[in-house]
């Protein structure tokens, strides 16, 4: 019975790009993006990704989050924060909104369905 | 009419260098124009509030150098955006400056355009009590004061300026632009060729703007071939190839979403964009979708000064007093606010960056009770003159050094100072005061232009 819950992987462990970058002087862009359709999928269907995570991980409010999608054509998922603080000026901590992401690798993603019914 | 036209981009930002054998094997593949971007605001609003340029002028001269070289060989124009990065008109100044002393020295023979982009804080003011300008993205709402205080305004040109300009000189070397929307003179290029689809010439511009950075891996030199409804992509690294991926992910880059990107004129709609593998390093994109918006839009960018910045910065080992930095520091400011009444007004603000357990992220740190071995600080002290900003920071600093904590047993000192001295002016600081669209008459209005020959 154990072995059907199996241990999750990391979002680290599926994804090949997780990153931040400004999008403008007023807003925090998140992408991850797959290598592969199966892991894409896996995640996306696993439901974890939600706005109300990144809301809970970077507590913010939902309001701050101004775009929230899977991307098919990429293989990727993104989500846009409103900024909280001014870029480049008085009190900035990253001018270029590089090292944000990390929370998101930590991220567990429960094993898919199928690969749960498929092992012995 | 030609079908088919190449462009060929050396890098993404105009100054950062290519390898110059990548190049010259673009150049080999007869390409119609070289354009380069050479603006962006990500390093931050010091740049345009300060006159700076992103690149030093020897590492522009070195990318400008080889360009030419390209020009005067295939005889085919050169055109640059943005540039200097802010886009001001100093800047286009300067790149024309620079130009007009490489073509004397190597005896080239040039004709230069200027397009400037620098917008009058009196147009600004008119259409904002028209209200015909609006907060782009994220930007808050504008004030009267965040015009007035703008040191310098730019408006990103569409694709019109740069149109009217070729159109005018079909004879043009080389086209100096100063702040556009980093796709324009892509699109002017393709629309001077008929090549007239917006769809197809936005997301090509959008793409090609950034170099070979839709190439696995991240590369420099990019031709593109554009037609009627499609255009490809190869980068000129045998090393790198472009995939339908990697190029589908490219308009992920820096932006919002990545399906649907808004520029001056309307939203371009990458909904039923496709991607194709035409050979291991090439893809062919079509499918884009222009949607013209109701009233042409420019974006204005301005920065005003917030400031003078002293910084001092340190360490921490002393597991005690590392175990309550939070209530400490905050103690150091209660104590920096009773003395400068600055602090609480607001006029000057202390900040402290604590390294090692949230100086990244902040506000934003999951991790809120992480417990480090050492800290880093970074004291920030802004105030409305340097010496205000140095009397406070030296100050916090002291503090920082010496103030009592419960449980102390290390009496000497609390902080580790590197430097010497240990409080720095670091001057002005900026802060992007108008990221805002503004309605214009025509593409053309705020933009104008002059030609020089060398």
């Amino acid at each position: 019975m154990n072995d059907k819950i199996k241990h999750g992987d990391r979002l680290r462990d599926l994804a090949k790009v997780i990153r931040s970058k400004n999008s403008g002087p007023f807003e925090l862009t998140f992408d991850v993006i797959f290598s592969q359709f199966e892991p894409y999928l896996r995640v996306k269907n696993s439901g974890v990704l939600t706005r109300e995570l990144v809301c809970r991980l970077y507590g913010v409010p939902d309001h701050a989050v101004v775009a929230f999608m899977f991307f098919d054509p990429a293989l990727a998922f993104k989500f846009t924060l409103r900024r909280g603080w001014a870029q480049g000026s008085i009190g900035e901590r990253d001018t270029f909104g590089a090292q944000q992401h990390a929370p998101l690798m930590e991220i567990e993603i429960p094993a898919s369905r199928e690969a749960r019914d498929s092992r012995p | 009419m030609k079908e088919e036209i190449k462009i060929l981009t050396p890098v993404g930002m105009f100054g950062y260098g290519f390898p110059e054998a990548d190049f010259w094997r673009g150049m080999e593949r007869g390409p119609d124009a070289i354009i380069v971007d050479a603006g962006s605001t990500d390093p931050g609003p010091y740049q345009l509030g300060l006159g700076k340029m992103i690149v030093a002028p020897s590492a522009l001269e070195r990318d400008l150098r080889v360009c030419l070289a390209g020009v005067v060989r295939a005889r085919i124009p050169l055109l640059i955006s943005s540039a200097g990065g802010p886009g001001i008109g100093a800047h286009v100044d300067a790149t024309v400056e620079m130009i007009g002393r490489i073509a004397k020295e190597t005896g080239q023979r040039l004709k230069v355009a200027a397009i400037y982009s620098d917008i009058k804080s009196e147009l600004v003011h008119e259409r904002f009590a028209q209200g015909r300008i609006v907060p782009c993205a994220s930007a808050p709402q504008l004030t009267a004061a965040d015009i007035d205080e703008s040191t310098r305004i730019v408006a990103q040109m569409g694709f019109e300026p740069i149109l009217e300009v070729l159109r005018a000189h079909p004879d043009v070397d080389v086209v100096v632009a100063g702040r556009s929307y980093d796709p324009a003179p892509f699109a002017a290029f393709c629309v001077l060729h008929g090549l007239d689809d917006p769809g197809i010439y936005w997301h090509m511009g959008k793409i090609m703007e950034c170099g070979a950075v839709c190439a696995e891996p991240k590369g420099s030199v990019i031709l593109a071939t554009i037609r009627k409804d499609s255009f490809d992509l190869e980068p000129m690294s045998t090393a790198e190839r472009c995939t339908t991926l990697s190029v589908a992910a490219h308009t992920l880059y820096e932006k919002t979403r990545p399906d649907l990107l808004a520029g001056p004129g309307g939203v371009l709609d990458l909904g039923r964009s496709r991607y194709l593998q035409l050979d291991e390093r090439t893809v062919r994109v079509s499918g884009g979708a222009f949607r013209p918006s109701p009233a042409y839009q420019v974006k204005l960018e301005g920065a005003a000064l917030a400031g003078h910045r002293t910084i001092f910065i340190g360490g921490i080992r002393d597991p005690i007093l590392i175990g309550q930095i939070d209530p400490f520091l905050q103690g150091i400011k209660a104590r920096l606010a009773a003395i400068y009444p600055e602090l609480v007004s607001g006029k000057a603000r202390l900040i402290f960056h604590i390294y090692g357990k949230n100086g990244v992220m902040g506000e934003l740190e999951p991790q809120k009770d992480f417990v480090p071995l050492e800290v880093g600080i970074l004291g920030e002290v802004t105030a409305q003159t340097q010496e205000l900003a140095h009397a406070i920071c030296s100050n916090a600093r002291i503090n920082v050094l010496h103030t009592p904590y419960p449980g102390q047993m290390a009496t000497a000192g609390n902080f580790a100072i590197p430097l010497n001295p240990p409080e720095n002016d670091i001057g002005p600081v900026c802060r992007f005061s108008l990221y805002h669209l503004m309605e214009v008459d025509s593409p053309l209005e705020p933009f104008n232009s002059r030609i020089v020959e060398f």
